[in-house]
């Protein structure tokens, strides 16, 4: 028998990054293979992860906000940054979630649409891990149209008042500052809101089947009082928090990926090492067909990744090529892993293995961050002209 | 405080070891090539002595042109530069040829410490560290696990059989780390870019003035005669127990010489 090749050299894959990007990716895999998996299916198992403990880590290697330049930030370019989130979801897509999040959610909007002031006071920390961030748009009622949020902010004085509620806020129990989004007499704005103001309360989301490692909330603004500083001064639409999620689903589609290779090597490594009918389970035909097609799924979605690393590093990358590749790698990440499950027969069910516990999280990675039917929609309207999700303008 | 670490790059621990039939000598493009483990431990010592008080440490490993990368990678720990020890002639050193070719890189350039893992993963014959105090006339202070540095002074609680001996020091001297010392930190992405920057010394035999006549295999003072591959792992016994297990085992051990 001939040895096995890693399904990533079947591509090259290697041969499209450069050496300061490997380097990165060899970190983050390392972090990974020692601080994450040996212990991220109890964790799963418990709902609950060392957040604080991860985040001093996660900091110290700069892994937050770090493809933002300036304020303690490491200023990678775009494409080291989807590798790290590959690289980190191939451990769980909630600890992904977490530097997402961090990242280019809360840091990226402070950065992007902060005072100095702001940015001086949140990004340093929040860059070192020793600040938890999370960022409020979606609402029980305004999901995958934000713009019929409820919460709101009216002046009072110079300062303001903020009312309302936010539903499925990562990070939102164990974060010193959210960022959020209200309607204000000027559009929609978004206000830097530390956790300990009066008024400001967070609720766990329990009994979740997914994304067990990693912090859901729902946060409540009962007539929260903020000084004028609060605000975010850059914007006043939607544009705001649209153009972070953009950053974050940039992420996403490079870190699903890595939750497809975790899958995808778990079930080649089973099936070479367990026999039935007297051969390994990977010597059936059937067997191999549905490795060589993940393979091929995976490797793809990988190519696909890349391209669009190399647009962003070029600032060239278009909101509805970020659509193009969450819908299609989630999808992909999601059809592996349930391929891959069944590999495992029995075992494929346990948290012993990785894959169920991917399987789940891509559930919740399907649905957030645009939803896959609204990314197709973002698609078909770039085809075609026409926004099917918005009021019919002709 | 001025360090120097001294790296070797091996073959991924992991990865089964190959020798080229041509000459013995280790194939290296058989497997990934890797920072020696202990290694890292050195550097990550030798910062945190630079952390607590002032100083740069600078990494030094004598290896074929690929051994820059892991000067590059010990260098993104946090290290400030690198010399690199790089000559054709230098294939097939013996220990002795290393540790002199080390010495001589080493020597007039002010090094107040000079760390060293205790055991590379693929010779792993732990002599290096030793040859080259000797070489340099300075203090073996080699297999700690705890390592002081208090004004030019050195402490070191080197690990025994038995537990461990506090043995002192002057500066400058030379030290090897076991990996019971610390914890070595990840390379931070700030770290990892600015290595690419870091100033790095590329050196032949002829700019530390070496003659080749000293090094490589030919010079070696013991020769690989033959080698043999490892024998396949044979199938295990199952022994299925109808009563007399206990017995059937106890006869296994018994032709194995084990009781
Ligand atoms: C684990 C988790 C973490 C999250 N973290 C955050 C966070 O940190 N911050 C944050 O702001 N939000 C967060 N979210 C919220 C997430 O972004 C929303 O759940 C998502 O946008 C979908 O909104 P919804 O749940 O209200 O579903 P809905 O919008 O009600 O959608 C329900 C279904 O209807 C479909 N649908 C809706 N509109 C259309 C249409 N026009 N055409 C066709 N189909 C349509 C959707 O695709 C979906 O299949 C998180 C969600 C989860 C599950
Ligand atoms: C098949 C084979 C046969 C060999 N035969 C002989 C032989 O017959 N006679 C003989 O003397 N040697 C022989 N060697 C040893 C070989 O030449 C050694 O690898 C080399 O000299 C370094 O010794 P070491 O790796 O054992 O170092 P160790 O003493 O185990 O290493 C300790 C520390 O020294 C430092 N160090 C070691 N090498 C370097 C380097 N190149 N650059 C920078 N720092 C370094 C590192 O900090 C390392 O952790 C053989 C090796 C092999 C694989």
């Amino acid at each position: 028998m001939a040895t096995p090749q890693h399904p990533f050299d079947l591509y090259a894959i290697d041969s499209l990054f450069n050496d300061e990007q490997l380097a990165m990716r060899d970190a983050v895999r390392k972090f990974v293979d020692d601080r994450i998996k040996p212990h991220v299916g109890q964790w799963f198992e418990d709902g609950e992860f060392p957040a604080r403990e991860l985040a001093k880590e996660i900091g110290q290697m700069g892994m937050f906000g770090m493809h933002l330049e300036g304020y303690g930030c490491a200023g990678t370019d775009a494409t080291s940054y989807g590798l790290a989130c590959l690289e980190l979801e191939a451990g769980d897509s909630g600890l992904r979630s977490f530097v997402s999040v961090q990242g280019s959610l809360a840091m990226f909007a402070i950065h992007k649409f902060g005072s100095e002031e702001q940015k001086q006071e949140w990004l340093p920390r929040m860059a070192a891990g020793e600040a938890i961030g999370c960022f409020g748009l979606t609402e029980s009622d305004a999901g995958s149209n934000p713009s019929e949020m409820r919460t709101n902010a009216k002046r009072d004085g110079d300062d303001w008042i903020l009312n309302g509620s936010k539903m499925w806020i990562t990070n939102g129990n164990i974060a010193d500052v959210a960022i959020v989004w209200a309607h204000t007499d000027n559009g929609i704005e978004g206000f830097v809101v530390p956790t300990n103001t009066p008024g400001f309360k967070a609720n766990l989301v329990k009994h979740k089947m997914s994304l067990r490692a990693s912090i859901t909330s729902e946060l409540v603004f009962d007539n929260v009082r903020l000084p004028a500083s609060a605000v975010l001064p850059e914007v006043q639409t939607l544009r705001g928090p649209l153009s972070c999620l953009s950053e974050a689903r940039f992420g996403i589609l490079f870190g699903v990926v890595g939750a497809a290779r975790d899958c995808l090597e778990t079930a080649i490594d089973y099936q070479l090492n367990r026999n039935q009918f007297n051969r390994p389970l990977a010597a059936f035909q059937l067997s191999q067909q549905k490795i060589a097609d993940m393979a091929i799924a995976t490797g793809n979605g990988m190519l696909l990744a890349a391209h669009l690393g190399k647009q962003k590093d070029q600032h060239l990358l278009r909101p509805e090529q970020v659509s193009v590749g969450k819908k299609n790698n989630v999808r992909m990440a999601l059809e592996v892993a349930r391929e891959s499950r069944s590999m495992l027969g029995g075992s494929g069910i346990t948290l012993e293995y990785p894959i169920i516990r991917h399987m789940n999280n891509l559930e919740s990675v399907y649905t957030y961050e645009g939803t896959n039917e609204i990314h197709t929609l973002v698609v078909g309207q770039a085809l075609t002209g026409i926004a099917a999700y918005a009021d019919y303008k002709a | 405080m001025k360090i120097c670490v001294c790296v070797k790059q091996v073959p991924d621990s992991w990865a089964e070891k190959k020798l080229t039939a041509g000459d013995s000598t280790l194939d290296r493009a058989a497997a990934d090539r890797v920072v020696n483990e202990l290694d890292e431990y050195a550097v990550e010592e030798a910062l945190r002595i630079v952390e607590a008080g002032e100083g740069e440490v600078t990494i030094l490993s004598m290896g074929p042109d690929e051994a820059a990368d892991s000067v590059r990678k010990a260098i993104s720990m946090g290290a400030h530069a690198g010399i690199h020890i790089s000559d054709p002639a230098l294939h097939g050193s013996d220990a002795l040829a290393t540790s002199l070719v080390l010495a001589k890189a080493l020597e007039g350039r002010g090094f107040d410490l000079i760390m060293f893992g205790s055991e590379s993963t693929d010779a792993r014959m732990s002599v290096v560290p030793a040859m080259v105090s000797a070489r340099l006339g300075l203090p073996q202070m080699t297999f700690a696990n705890k390592v002081e540095v208090s004004g030019s002074n050195l402490t070191i609680h080197r690990v025994t059989d038995y537990g461990y001996d506090e043995v002192q020091s002057s500066l400058p001297a030379v030290v090897s780390v076991v990996e019971k010392t610390n914890e070595p930190r990840y390379p931070s992405f700030k770290n990892i870019m600015a290595a690419k920057k870091a100033p790095m010394e590329t050196l032949s035999l002829a700019d530390i003035g070496l003659d080749a006549a000293t090094v490589g295999l030919a010079n070696a003072w013991s020769e690989v005669k033959d080698f043999a591959e490892r024998p396949a792992k044979a199938k295990g016994t199952v022994i299925t127990d109808e009563g007399n297990g206990a017995e059937k085992i106890e006869e296994f051990l018994v032709t194995q010489k084990f009781i």
